[in-house]
């Protein structure tokens, strides 16, 4: 993706020396970082190491702490112990020039629904002070690529949901900021818009742009270079998704039931199985040793007459992953 | 700073010229409320219902009831001869008032003694009562003016006599006087409800919306923000206030004689701290809804302590003291003192003062939380 500092030439003040690919540098570091909102503890004592190119995930449930954890590194929420750096600035000491490095895209991303796809795109790069020459260049790029070029005209307010999620990204690249935080940016948006809004994602990860997002989708977490698993305001696990699948204890058996509910009834509890996790008319189940426990499982089932169509072993995805090990976190 | 200053009213005027309800919704109450408050906001009381008992049958009550009779504020019903029958009247509403000439009254005013004439007024409607007997006080005044020559009234020397009528004149004579005292009070109360509320809920749709938080991760300053968000209804306001003036005075024919630039500097000092407001009201809401709801509670307050209608003077202590902190209390002041009596600065400069220290104060408690809540 050609950037915006290719075009410019004169207003290249903010990104300098980025464009090393090779060694590439830790462009956000948080160390020890907390916020606690009265007596709940939102966030504790995180540590983040995130490098340039990185495409990095923070998946956990509700309350987990994750758009806590965006909005301090964005600078818009001073934590209570801990530092931040990002892009070489600290972002607790000079919120004000971080801002110029990063862009963040809240949750739910504010456009003006009375202006169109244009204005809302030439309001954020004004606020920038991006020339017009770099905005017309990037927005044309990035409306191209987020599917919008035919719709500059339009009403913000009269988008699609997913269209006004990717014109809120643009609003949020206009100023190609060099860290990019997404708090669930593809939430209820349509597969062919999150298809798009991910081929953007990859295109600023090729031009070096440091992107962190929060999803609730275990298929986006997968996409990550790397995932960080947060649970009540605490990182548990933080690796790449494949190390991560890795670390899982046991085995994955999918079996297919008519009676997925009835199936798990019947297994919790026996030995042998380490967890059963209901996966919409499938069930995922844990084992510990699968040549042995199948037959096992292949029985108790007829004894409580569960039919099953199918019983196989699978790779374990990030969601499986995820239960597995907080599953065993809670046994010891 | 300019740039994005400059941006920031760029969008906000976009959003205004899109909004096709906006010229309606900032106009057209404005008119209503200026038309309902001109013609049933009125102290003005017409055709009493009025019982006369005339005792003296002589010249001079004669004389006097025809002044009754002669004003349209008071409809004689019964020139009665008995007191059972002015009491009947009052009771059966027949009458709300009555009034009763003694005999010897002419006898009194000959001899220049103080000729008592009794009122019975129908206390129930206390407000049409008290209005009643001020036009009875001063339709007395004016006959006992007209008698003045050789029979003082009262017993009081005709001079001041002179004085009084002198000082009733310009205030109730005329029937259309007291809409001169209420619509400029109008034009003030209703450009303070409509700055405070167009303010707070500009700045807490941005809040609900999510914009607010999304700019404030731009390189924009707050003080840009709150710029940007409160010079359009600044113009806004004066162009309300301008609006209304022009629409009191060609419509309703309310003298200005007073200065314009004075009334151009009453009004924005006014207007800053209107801004103040209602930014402090947005302050305290996260949806629309319930700055409607606080607006509500938050404005009324001011208007009944205002002095737009009811006298401060006649509050209880705690409340006069409340009506200092009230920027519409000065602006009252001001926009009446500019319209109906045309004085300037040497007598309007403390209540000018007041609001600037309260333009000063709100802007500066309002600015303060502003940026808190951005946390
Ligand atoms: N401004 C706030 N005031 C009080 N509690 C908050 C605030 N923001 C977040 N919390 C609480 O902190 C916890 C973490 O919230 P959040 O970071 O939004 O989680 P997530 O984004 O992972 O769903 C939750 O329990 C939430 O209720
Ligand atoms: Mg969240």
């Amino acid at each position: 993706m050609a950037t915006g500092e290719v075009m410019a030439g004169k207003s290249d003040n903010t990104n300098v020396d980025v464009k090393s690919t090779d060694a590439a540098p830790v462009t956000v570091r948080a160390h020890g970082l907390s916020k606690s909102f009265g007596a709940l503890k939102a966030v504790n004592n995180i540590e983040l190491t995130i490098t340039a190119g990185e495409i990095f995930g923070l998946v956990g449930p509700d309350g987990a702490g994750k758009t806590t954890i965006m909005r301090m590194l964005a600078g818009v929420l001073s934590p209570d112990a801990g530092n931040i750096e990002v892009d070489g600035v600290d972002v607790i000491a000079d919120p004000e020039q971080a801002k110029l490095h990063l862009s963040y895209m809240p949750q739910r991303f504010g456009l003006y629904e009375d202006l169109t796809v244009a204005e809302n795109i030439f309001f954020y790069g004004e606020l920038f002070s991006v020339s017009r020459a770099d905005r017309l260049a990037r927005s044309q790029e990035l409306l191209k690529a987020a599917g919008l070029a035919d719709f500059q005209k339009r009403l913000a307010g009269q988008l699609s949901g997913g269209m006004k999620q990717k014109l809120g990204l643009i609003c949020a690249l206009i100023h190609t900021p060099r860290v990019l935080l997404l708090d669930e940016p593809t939430t209820g948006v349509d597969p062919v818009s999150r298809r798009e809004f991910w081929g953007i994602l990859y295109n600023l990860r090729e031009s070096g742009v440091t992107i962190i997002l929060s999803t609730a989708y275990m298929d986006e977490a997968e996409r990550c270079s790397r995932l960080a698993l947060l649970h009540a305001g605490e990182i548990r696990y933080c690796d790449t998704p494949a190390r991560l699948k890795a670390t899982m204890p046991g085995v994955l058996l999918a079996i297919i039931s008519a009676n997925p509910r009835a199936l798990r009834e019947a297994l919790t509890g026996q030995t042998g199985i380490l967890g059963v996790l209901l996966m919409g008319d499938r069930v995922h189940v844990r084992v510990d040793d699968p040549a042995q426990r199948i037959p096992e499982i292949r029985a108790s089932l007829a004894n409580h007459h569960v039919d099953i169509t199918l019983i196989e072993q699978v790779v374990p995805g990030i969601e499986d992953v995820f239960v597995a090990l907080l599953d065993t976190e809670k046994v010891t | 700073m300019f740039d994005r200053l400059y941006v920031m009213l760029m969008k906000e005027f976009l959003e205004l010229k899109r909004d096709r309800w906006a010229m309606f919704r900032l106009i057209v109450p404005m008119i209503i409320q200026m038309l309902v408050f001109g013609y049933a906001a009125t102290f003005t009381v017409y055709h009493v219902k009025t019982a006369i008992l005339d005792l003296d049958h002589s010249q001079a009550s004669r004389s006097l009831i025809s002044h009754f009779v002669a004003t349209s504020h008071f409809d004689v019903v019964d020139v009665a001869t008995t007191q059972s029958a002015i009491t009947r009247d009052i009771d059966h509403d027949e009458a709300v008032i009555a009034i009763v000439i003694h005999a010897g009254f002419n006898q009194d005013l000959e001899n220049g003694r103080s000729a008592p004439l009794q009122v019975i007024v129908d206390g129930t409607n206390s407000n049409t009562a008290l209005i009643a007997l001020g036009y009875i006080s001063q339709i007395v005044t004016q006959f006992s003016a007209s008698q003045v020559s050789t029979l003082p009234f009262r017993g009081k020397p005709s001079i001041s006599l002179q004085g009084i009528s002198l000082q009733y004149q310009p205030w109730f004579n005329e029937g259309l006087n007291d809409r001169w005292f209420f619509i400029p009070g109008v034009i003030g109360t209703l450009t303070l409800m409509q700055v405070v509320s167009l303010t707070a809920f500009a700045i807490v749709r941005e809040r609900e919306v999510g914009t607010l938080e999304q700019i404030m991760v731009s390189p924009i300053r707050p003080y840009e923000f709150i710029l940007g968000k409160t010079i359009p209804f600044f113009l806004i306001g004066l162009g309300d206030i301008a609006l209304v003036v022009a629409f009191g005075i060609l419509w309703f024919h309310i003298p200005f004689v007073g200065n314009p630039w004075i009334m151009l500097l009453g009004a924005s000092l006014f207007l800053l701290a209107a801004l103040g407001m209602g930014l402090l009201l947005s302050t305290f809401s996260q949806t629309q809804q319930q700055a409607f709801a606080l607006n509500f509670f938050f404005v009324n307050p001011f208007f009944i302590l205002s002095g737009f209608a009811f006298p401060i003077a006649a509050m209880p202590k705690l409340l006069q003291w409340f009506t200092v902190i009230n920027p519409l209390r000065y602006f009252l002041v001001v926009i009446r003192a500019v319209f109906l009596k045309g004085v300037g600065l040497a007598v309007l400069w403390p209540d000018m003062l007041a609001l600037t220290l309260l333009a000063l104060v709100m802007l500066t408690i309002s600015v303060l939380r502003f940026r808190k809540s951005l946390d």
